[in-house]
């Protein structure tokens, strides 16, 4: 019996497809390596916006395929830019600090260096001490390494606590809502050790890659986000194919059930939360040197509550869906909200997008769950089934 | 030769209402029960016990040589120390195939990293199809088992029981939404399973429990009201009571 993981997921070589093709298109319209008809900032947007796609993969994963609805994933994406924000932060200062040094007569000593790099940094929020928690900020290797040590280890111990007290549904919901919540006020605090509501900024600038211009820079990095999709894609669509794959959806569709065949439950979300969360980092990782600026904000509760949204509006337990979900709502949601979009005159009343791109998005939440429960996805397949029968 | 299953003084209180009261039950390794009883006499929590659904109040479940604790496990660490279950309503995950689903119940390692790395092999398939074959499936194999009709779910359920490979198997009313050819079908297959492992079966149909040839217990209001052949416990005066006299 034919039970490969491409045959039973076919929109993998298709999504491959068309992730290249968007991803050498932009390199040829772009300013750095082709007719510049694609401005930088365009480019970073395209990056990002694939990162999201990264993180809306993992929702898809930990909610629509495992049932456990997180409202906290975007707390690890936050951890994930803050851990790598920290070495590009500290390395780039640190250059800027020797080298302005460098003119004094005599060589500045390790300590002076430190300390100079301290007061750049945390003068902002009246420090001038580089706080125990950068202590590695100085070597790229770690601190990639607390990129996933740091956000998995978070979810492992969140996920035991909550798995092994059988915690579950909204109750569940609202506890990823604490942690997130409480990550981000504890950043918000001055003296957290991350520069608290400043965050982390001038991120987009690359110690050691100074004298390359952005518009290389962001190429390079939209090519390092299609790279990260495309690896997640294949993943998951890997973890969801095999039996792994259908102890979790069955999970999902009766927990109490598949107990009773033997499968620990616990163990197999504790796996997922965690695995989704390191996935989640890595896209922040790779999103906030695009952004340039990673603070507590980015963490805050509606920030996870949005990612879910466009899982559901893409139609979760699709991996597909998860993807156009996040694309096109979050690209939406920049138009509307940069003020690109134009005002709605009605006589009466003009309708200013800034504000009203939220009454729309709510509605068409709402409309999704009523009308398309399997979201956008979902209405697609049933498109193909009609055409193949 | 000791008992496979020993539970022993088992009470169960829900809001007050004693379902499970001073209970005491036992079987053999190669076993084949039926347990009968009214409506609400507390069959379906007899096996909530035994499988770590429902925790009791008092009493001691025992399982195996040398007896382990069942009141200390998780319901997933009975399933696999050897206790399957068949649900009195078929719960199968009906967005999966069949092949899925037997293969899900397949006793094999069940940790998630084992899960990941599993490849089902010609012996694991050869198992499927056999087993599907027996419960009248092979032909519907890739079919999602929401689509099957209720007798199939009833099959399916059972055919993952078997998968499972169990020491003891606790089925909960097999027969409903089943024609006469398929009960008699399962009649002769949990006959001859019970040849080398423990089968309690409840059921309500008596020509089902009469074809069964096997020692019934009769449970009322939580307890055990007789035990021995049918013949011997429908002649019984007070499960006569018990039947008809409500
Ligand atoms: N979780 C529960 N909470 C409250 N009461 C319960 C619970 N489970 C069972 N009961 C009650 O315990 C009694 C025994 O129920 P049980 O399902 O074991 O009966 P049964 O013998 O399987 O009946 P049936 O033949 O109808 O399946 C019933 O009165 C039932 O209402
Ligand atoms: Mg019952």
């Amino acid at each position: 019996m034919k039970n490969t993981f491409l045959a039973r997921q076919p929109s993998v070589i298709v999504f491959i497809l068309v992730l290249a093709v968007i991803t050498l298109l932009a390199t040829v319209f772009s300013e750095a390596y082709g007719s510049g008809l694609l401005p930088t900032n365009y480019v970073k947007i395209l990056g990002k916006t694939l990162c999201l796609c990264l993180i809306a993969i993992a929702m898809d994963l930990v909610w629509g395929y495992c049932g456990i609805l997180s409202l906290g994933h975007f707390a690890f994406f936050g951890l994930g830019g803050y851990m790598i924000g920290m070495w590009l932060m500290y390395a780039r200062t640190e250059d800027i600090v020797i080298a302005s040094m460098s003119k004094a007569a005599l060589p500045p000593t390790p300590g002076e260096v430190r300390d100079a790099i301290g007061t750049q940094i945390f003068g902002v929020v009246g420090g001038s001490d580089v706080p125990v928690i950068w202590s590695f900020a100085h070597s790229l290797p770690i601190q990639l390494a607390l990129v996933v040590i740091v956000p998995g280890l978070l979810a492992l111990v969140f996920g035991w606590l909550a798995f092994r007290s059988r915690v579950t549904g909204v109750y569940l919901s609202i506890l990823t809502q604490a942690m997130t919540l409480a990550l981000s006020l504890y950043l918000f605090q001055n003296d957290s050790g991350l520069r608290g509501n400043n965050g982390l900024s001038g991120l987009q600038n690359i110690p050691g890659l100074t004298d390359i211009p952005q518009s290389v820079i962001s190429i390079w990095f939209m090519w390092g986000s299609a790279l990260a999709l495309g690896i997640g894609y294949v993943f998951a669509g890997w973890i969801v194919s095999g039996k792994f794959g259908n102890v979790v959806k069955a999970i999902r569709d009766d927990e109490a059930r598949i107990r009773f065949l033997g499968y620990s439950v616990e163990a197999y979300k504790l796996f997922i939360f965690t695995i989704t969360a390191v996935i989640a980092a890595i896209a922040g990782a790779i999103y906030y040197p695009q952004a340039g600026i990673v603070n507590p904000a980015e963490i805050a509760p509606i920030a996870s509550i949005y990612l879910a949204v466009w899982v559901a509006i893409g139609g979760r337990g699709r991996l597909y869906g998860a993807v156009i979900g996040a694309a096109l709502v979050s690209l939406l949601s920049s138009w509307f909200t940069g003020g690109q979009a134009p005002d709605l005159p009605l006589g009466f009343y003009t309708i200013k997008w800034v504000d009203w791109w939220q009454v729309l998005l709510g509605l068409s939440f709402v409309l999704v769950t009523l009308f398309a429960p399997r979201g956008i996805a979902g209405m697609f397949d049933r498109l193909v089934r009609k055409d193949a029968a | 030769m000791s008992a496979l299953l020993e539970v022993l003084g088992v009470s169960v209180t829900f809001d007050g209402f004693r379902a499970i009261n001073d209970l005491s039950f036992s079987i053999q390794p190669a076993e084949l029960r039926a347990i009968i009883g009214p409506n609400g006499a507390g069959k379906t929590t007899f096996m909530d016990i035994v499988t770590g659904k429902t925790r009791p109040d008092s009493g001691r479940v025992q399982f195996g040589t040398p007896p382990v604790d069942l009141l200390r496990l998780r319901e997933s660490d009975i399933a696999k120390i050897g206790i399957g279950r068949k649900f009195q309503r078929p719960t199968v995950f009906e967005a999966q195939t069949v092949f899925d689903n037997l293969s899900m119940a397949l006793k094999n390692e069940r940790s998630p990293f084992a899960a990941l790395g599993y490849k089902a092999d010609r012996r694991d398939i050869g198992r499927i199809e056999e087993i599907a074959a027996e419960i009248g499936l092979a032909d519907h194999l890739r079919r999602l088992s929401g689509e099957l009709s209720h007798g199939q779910k009833q099959w399916l359920e059972i055919g993952m029981l078997l998968a499972q490979d169990p020491q003891l198997l606790l089925v909960d009313e097999p027969a409903a939404g089943m024609t006469l050819g398929e009960r008699e079908h399962t009649t002769d297959l949990l006959v001859r399973t019970a040849k080398t492992r423990a089968v309690i079966v409840v059921e309500h149909d008596m020509e089902f429990v009469r074809r069964l040839a096997c020692p019934v217990t009769v449970l009322h209001e939580g307890s055990v009201l007789a035990e021995g052949s049918l013949s011997h416990v429908t002649a019984n005066p007070d499960v006569i009571e018990v039947y008809l006299g409500r």
